[in-house]
């Protein structure tokens, strides 16, 4: 709601398919930075498939409309054109709701790649790293301010996580890369009450005037701390009502009903999407 | 410096995805060095060339018959049926190649373009940051030998083979071809017809060396076989840990590497012996290894293979009385035009001993990497354990990956243990880290880096290093 122009992540009339099934069906959300969006929705309504369109999931067909960076000063970026690493050195980041254990390698090492990536976009492959010794300190700072524990470093990357210790992971991420926009999707599932204050706690102070946050979550408590500026439902792989923080309240103490009452024909879509997928959600691959 | 041994200790774990640069050492062990030789046998194999090269070296009567007893033997077995295609003609190889008139004690006694070479390759500066004692065989002699004098004094032994069957030979012919007889295969038997150079080592009872022993096999002429010979022998309760490297330029024509590594570990000795090789592309490298281990004794090979056009070799451990152990960590990286038949062999011959053989195998454009491996429980070995693990990493559509394990148990009590398995690099997990700014060739780089990662952290960090980078270069150029 500010009146200075900024930097935005716009999706327009967005449609997508996985594996030949439709999931998105024209999605149109607009995200400045500094604002927070939350999206709710049912299980398989699509909310997991915007945020790995918006990555650049390969399996994930866009087959309509788009998704840009819109500078301040109206210069456009299609992320549709980049790879995943590009739009994370563009400045998007994906909190996965399932990270990916990657045994062998060291969060560390990982971060420090991904840091130095992500600060330098025209870095080369094969040039230097980040000087390890500044590395160290600001990860070390960062843990401290998440309380995480050093150790937690040197583990190989998601690898024997409790489901606990891969969100944190991918708060501790968030806070190392510093994204404009971040999408974080279920950060809060799998977590408890006090994991989940602690979660948001974290996510509010990373976030701050400078990124734009897409929170895609099943529960109000993750917005608790994140006073979403906006709140958008979900269903049938279409955004059909936005509303403010009052909306994400009454989803979370009346549940859907009155949307999809309200909203047959993405009612209909969307229980014809759980039938052809036969699951809670549109993912392609399990872990 | 190259070799990347000024890397800080932070690092070891780090895959450092081309520091420095990486496009100049893809061919930092691809160079040929001027080097006019002493003395050429000529091409081919026959028993002139074996009394000859027996003569040059002024060898007793019982080493030129044990060599032209051993050609018999060659001539008379047939190439193995198994394995890798063997496309080598044998008599268009050179089998003896003199580079220099005598081994140097010092670097400056090495003729300069041979030290050239070792500089290039690290060797000397390796040796003043962290090594006991080095070897450095070009072609088919060792020209340069080192040993920290406080080990000699102990009466620890490092030489080439050639010196110890003049100095040692009561001590050397108790073992010498007793552990790997020709008969053991063909190669075995080639080499044991034209062997040349390699190090025997005596470590005395009790004595533990610190810091590594390290060999280097550089092969630089073209159409050259190398055909080194190595005896270890640890006595009780002594302890080393010797280490191998090996490279070539590339030439258009395949060179031939056929060495037998004998070990004796007697009772509660450890030896460790490590292997990192990098061939060139076109060389055929058919190795036979094996170690004794004794009572309560302790046996290692981690043994890394890259390059070669094809290798053949299976470290073995046989535990020959109670309580032995043996242990094969063994990694294998097959890229295009290649074909790595690596595995690993235990033999439980006494009750309680114990074995695990671990083995990593990565095979990317078209390669093709086998893991090929026995575990044996003879009559009698009560209670022994074994567990073979081997997992396979595959990049790409157009590589393959084979396992061959054999288990032969004679005995009821026992627990033998296989795991194996083969995963393509996941699209989720490439995904994930491209997502956090990496590019697919890194990401590629990291996962393999973290596959191999359970065997390399085994190593001591100066190799640790090395072999990262060594992944690295294999990786590079390797998404596209």
């Amino acid at each position: 709601m500010t009146a200075q122009p900024q930097e935005k992540l716009v999706i327009s009339g967005l449609h997508a398919a996985v594996e030949g099934q439709e999931i998105l069906k024209g999605v149109d959300l607009e995200i400045g930075r500094g604002e927070i969006h939350a999206l709710m929705g049912p299980n398989g309504s699509g909310k997991s498939t915007l945020g790995y369109c918006i990555m650049g999931h390969p399996s994930y067909e866009v087959t309509a409309g788009s998704i840009e960076l819109v500078e301040a000063d109206g210069t456009r970026h299609d992320l549709l054109a980049m790879e995943p690493d590009q739009r994370a050195r563009a400045g998007v980041f994906l909190a996965f709701q399932r990270p990916m254990s990657i045994p062998g390698v060291r969060l560390a090492d990982f971060l420090r790649h991904a840091v130095t990536n992500v600060r330098n976009p025209e870095r080369k492959e094969g040039q230097e790293l980040m000087p390890m010794r500044d590395f160290r300190s600001e990860l070390k700072a960062k843990m401290a301010d998440l309380s995480i524990d050093t150790e937690f470093a040197r583990r190989y990357v998601n690898d024997g996580f409790s489901g606990g210790e891969m969100k944190r992971a991918e708060i501790l991420q968030l806070a190392m890369l510093r994204p404009k926009f971040a999408i974080l999707d279920e950060t809060d599932s799998g977590l408890d009450a006090d994991a989940v204050r602690l979660a948001s706690q974290s996510i509010a102070r990373i976030g701050g005037a400078e990124m734009g946050i897409l929170i895609i979550t099943h529960h109000e408590q993750l917005l608790e701390h994140n006073i979403p500026l906006r709140t958008h439902v979900m269903l049938g792989g279409r955004i059909v009502e936005s509303g403010g923080p009052e909306l994400a309240a009454e989803l979370h103490k009346r549940g859907y009903e009155r949307i999809r009452a309200a909203y047959p024909e993405a009612a209909a879509a969307e229980q014809s999407m759980q039938d052809a997928l036969g699951s809670e959600t549109a993912q392609p691959v399990t872990a | 410096m190259a070799t990347g041994f000024n890397q800080s200790a932070i690092d070891s774990s780090t895959i450092a995805i081309g520091t420095g640069d990486a496009i100049g050492e893809i061919n930092k062990y691809d160079f040929r060095t001027d080097s006019p030789a002493v003395f050429k046998a000529r091409r081919g194999i026959d028993a002139d060339i074996v009394s000859q090269i027996s003569e040059m070296k002024r060898e007793p009567a019982w080493m030129r018959d044990f060599r032209l007893k051993s050609l018999e033997i060659f001539n008379s077995k047939p190439m193995p049926h198994w394995g890798g295609d063997i496309a080598v003609d044998f008599q268009d190889i050179f089998y003896y190649l003199k580079p220099a008139e005598q081994q140097g004690k010092t670097w400056e006694e090495v003729p300069d373009a041979i030290k050239k070479t070792f500089d290039r390759l690290g060797i000397p500066e390796a040796e003043r940051k962290f090594l006991s004692g080095v070897k450095a065989q070009f072609e088919s002699e060792v020209v340069y030998g080192s040993l920290q004098e406080d080990l000699s004094k102990q009466g620890v032994i490092f030489t080439d083979t050639d010196t110890a069957v003049r100095e040692h030979p009561d001590l050397l012919r108790e073992y010498f071809g007793r552990i790997i007889p020709p008969t053991d295969n063909k190669f075995a038997a080639l080499n044991s017809a034209v062997w040349s150079g390699g190090s025997f080592i005596y470590v005395p009872k009790g004595v533990k060396i610190e810091f590594p022993l390290q060999a280097y096999f550089r092969i630089n002429a073209e159409s050259m076989g190398q055909f080194e010979r190595t005896l270890i022998i640890v006595d009780e309760g002594a302890q080393v840990h010797y280490v191998e490297g090996c490279t070539a330029p590339m030439y258009s024509t395949e060179s031939l590497h056929s060495a037998v590594v004998e070990i004796v570990v007697k009772k509660h000795g450890r030896c460790r012996y490590t292997t990192i090789q990098n061939w060139a592309n076109n060389i055929y490298n058919l190795v036979t290894k094996r170690a004794m281990a004794y009572e309560g004794a302790m046996m290692e090979w981690i043994d890394g293979n890259l390059g070669s056009h094809l290798t053949m070799k299976y470290p073995a451990v046989y535990m020959m009385e109670p309580g032995a152990r043996g242990e094969i960590l063994s990694i294998a990286f097959a890229s295009a035009g290649q074909h790595q038949d690596a595995g690993a062999k235990l033999v439980h011959a006494a009750p309680n001993t114990s074995g695990r053989i671990v083995s990593k195998s990565i095979s990317k454009n078209g390669g093709r990497a086998s893991y090929r491996g026995l575990v044996r429980v003879e009559p009698g070995a009560r209670k022994s354990r074994s567990s073979v693990v081997c997992d396979a990493l595959i990049l790409d559509d157009k590589s393959r990956s084979d396992t061959y394990p054999y288990i032969e148990i004679e005995e009821q009590d026992v627990s033998i243990g296989h795991e194996a398995s083969v995963s393509k690099i996941g699209e989720e997990q490439l995904f994930y880290l491209t997502s956090r700014g990496l590019t697919e060739a890194e990401a590629s780089t990291m996962i393999v880096g973290g596959f191999i990662e359970p065997l390399v952290k085994e190593l001591p960090m100066e190799y640790a290093v090395e072999m990262n980078r060594l992944i690295e270069l294999q990786m590079e150029g390797s998404v596209g």
